[in-house]
């Protein structure tokens, strides 16, 4: 497949019920590369996701997809190259198997090709046993670890991680976040990340993002970002001192 | 002491249970029509209802409020008001008039329709409406497209539809007044269960309509069962 698909964001403004969200962001995400937009609660990192994984429709600004400097329209075909997980697992009523096949099943595969590629990726996440189990009576951590899987199935170029560890336990955060390695960074998909743990961003992540009331006030390599903050206010939310 | 209206009482359950017993033809025919036009009624109502209460439910558009509360004040229409405009557009005078529709099953159905096509339609939109928003935003994520969305919602909201598709068949079966005004009431052709138990009971003959009332009881106690299995179903999965 050509992976050659990267996006960019330009003046992007969202308002809710009368209240900025985000105020005029913008940025070029690097293709191959795990980014963290990090923050406090409420600095408009879901939503800038959900914007950017063409979930949600800004108010302003816009987002486009290039593949080989080329812009690429916002159609079903796009939609299907890309992938989301969100921090509530959305899981659907059925069993661990048909949730993995689902975004086979919806671009047309056969059921053969269907269930080598479940079975692969289910397998990798510690799933396949449990696959004729209802989705809804997993824990949070195996739901979780389902939907990272079903979005994975599909082979998406970028994938868009929203808090993917929020409501988990240590134990199952650092079994999402091997998967995560393992399965999307290594292979270098585009990855963008949001989350409120500095830490794990720090673990996982090339670059950042620091987002704070709706702006990207800062953003760099990784290692940097932690070491030198160029922004009072990232070095306050790094040093724990950022009240929200 | 002798109670004379027990002694009758008596002796109607007595009668009506040799009726049951006994397989009494023309019992077994007004239940067959009572089936047969509450059953059609709701297959109609079910098959454009549901995706009626889910385009409503999964859609956005303005005045949605008012059509959600129109369908609301209409799942408790009176039955003899449906009884009474059907009856006017199905009479002789009335725009339907020609068909000759009026005293027949098929006018019983078309008032049956009415009545569970509201109930069937806010219920699924309200069955809809209560999947969880993350639910469709995954399946959006993972590639669907809006018709293959609205499929999987209705299929996540599966149980509360049936739900709706039982308390519909609920109202239908046991309701007079409409199939009364608009089927007549004509033994062997229109004569069903709730207007056999109305017109026996007016005529002092209480065994037939005690057994017909036995057997709505039975429907409505399998009927409740079903709804409850179902919602526990739904709960547990």
């Amino acid at each position: 497949m050509n992976r050659n698909l990267t996006v960019e964001i330009k003046d992007i403004g969202k308002s809710y019920r009368g209240v900025k969200i985000l105020k005029d962001c913008s940025y070029v995400f690097e293709k191959g590369r795990m980014h963290a937009l990090i923050g406090p609660n409420g600095s408009g990192k879901s939503t800038l996701l959900r914007i950017c994984g063409l979930i949600e429709i800004p108010d302003k600004g816009q987002i486009t997809y290039y593949e080989n400097n080329h812009a690429v329209e916002h159609t079903i075909e796009l939609r299907r190259r890309i992938s989301m997980v969100f921090s509530k697992d959305g899981l659907f009523n059925t069993t661990v198997f048909k949730n993995a096949s689902y975004g086979l099943k919806v671009r047309g595969t056969g059921f053969r090709a269907r269930h080598g590629r479940v079975k692969e990726i289910l397998k990798t996440v510690g799933l396949w046993e449990k696959r004729k189990q209802s989705a809804k009576t997993l824990s949070a951590g195996e739901g979780q670890r389902l939907a990272i899987a079903r979005s994975l199935v599909i082979d998406p170029e970028i994938i868009f991680l929203d808090e993917p560890t929020a409501s988990l336990d240590p134990a199952n955060t650092a079994l999402i976040e091997n998967i995560i390695k393992k399965l999307i960074r290594d292979t270098h998909k585009t990855v963008i990340m949001a989350t409120h743990n500095m830490f794990q961003a720090q673990r996982l992540s090339d670059r950042i993002i620091f987002m704070h009331e709706g702006e990207l006030y800062d953003e760099g390599l990784t290692d940097d970002f932690f070491e030198r903050p160029k922004n009072e206010i990232a070095y306050q939310f790094l040093s724990g001192k950022l009240i929200y | 002491m002798y109670n004379p209206n027990m002694a009758l009482l008596i002796e109607g359950f007595q009668r009506a249970f040799s009726l049951l017993v006994h397989l009494d033809p023309e019992l077994l025919g007004i239940i067959y029509l009572s089936m047969k036009v509450s059953g059609l009624a709701l297959c109609i109502a079910a098959i454009s209802g549901i995706p009626l209460g889910a385009v409503i439910g999964l859609r956005r558009f303005f005045g949605k409020g008012l059509v959600v509360s129109i369908l609301n004040t209409f799942m408790g229409l009176p039955p003899v008001v449906v009884g009474l405009f059907l009856y006017l557009i199905l009479s002789r005078s009335g725009p339907m008039g020609f068909m000759g529709l009026l005293y027949s099953p098929t006018a019983m159905i078309m008032a049956q329709i009415i009545l569970a096509l509201p109930i069937i339609i806010a219920l699924s939109l309200a069955a809809v409406t209560s999947v969880d928003e993350t639910v469709k935003q995954s399946a959006q994520a993972l590639g669907a497209t809006s018709g293959q969305i609205s499929y999987l919602v209705i299929n996540e909201a599966r149980y509360s539809i049936m739900a709706a598709v039982i308390a519909a068949f609920g109202r239908v079966i046991a309701e007079v007044g409409a199939v009364l005004i608009v089927g007549g009431n004509i033994a062997g052709y229109t004569r069903v269960m709730t207007t056999t138990i109305a017109l026996e009971t007016d005529k002092g003959d209480f065994e037939l309509a005690l057994a017909l009332g036995i057997v709505l009881l039975a429907i409505s106690l399998i009927v409740n069962a079903g709804l409850h299995l179902i919602q526990k179903k739904g709960v547990r999965s």
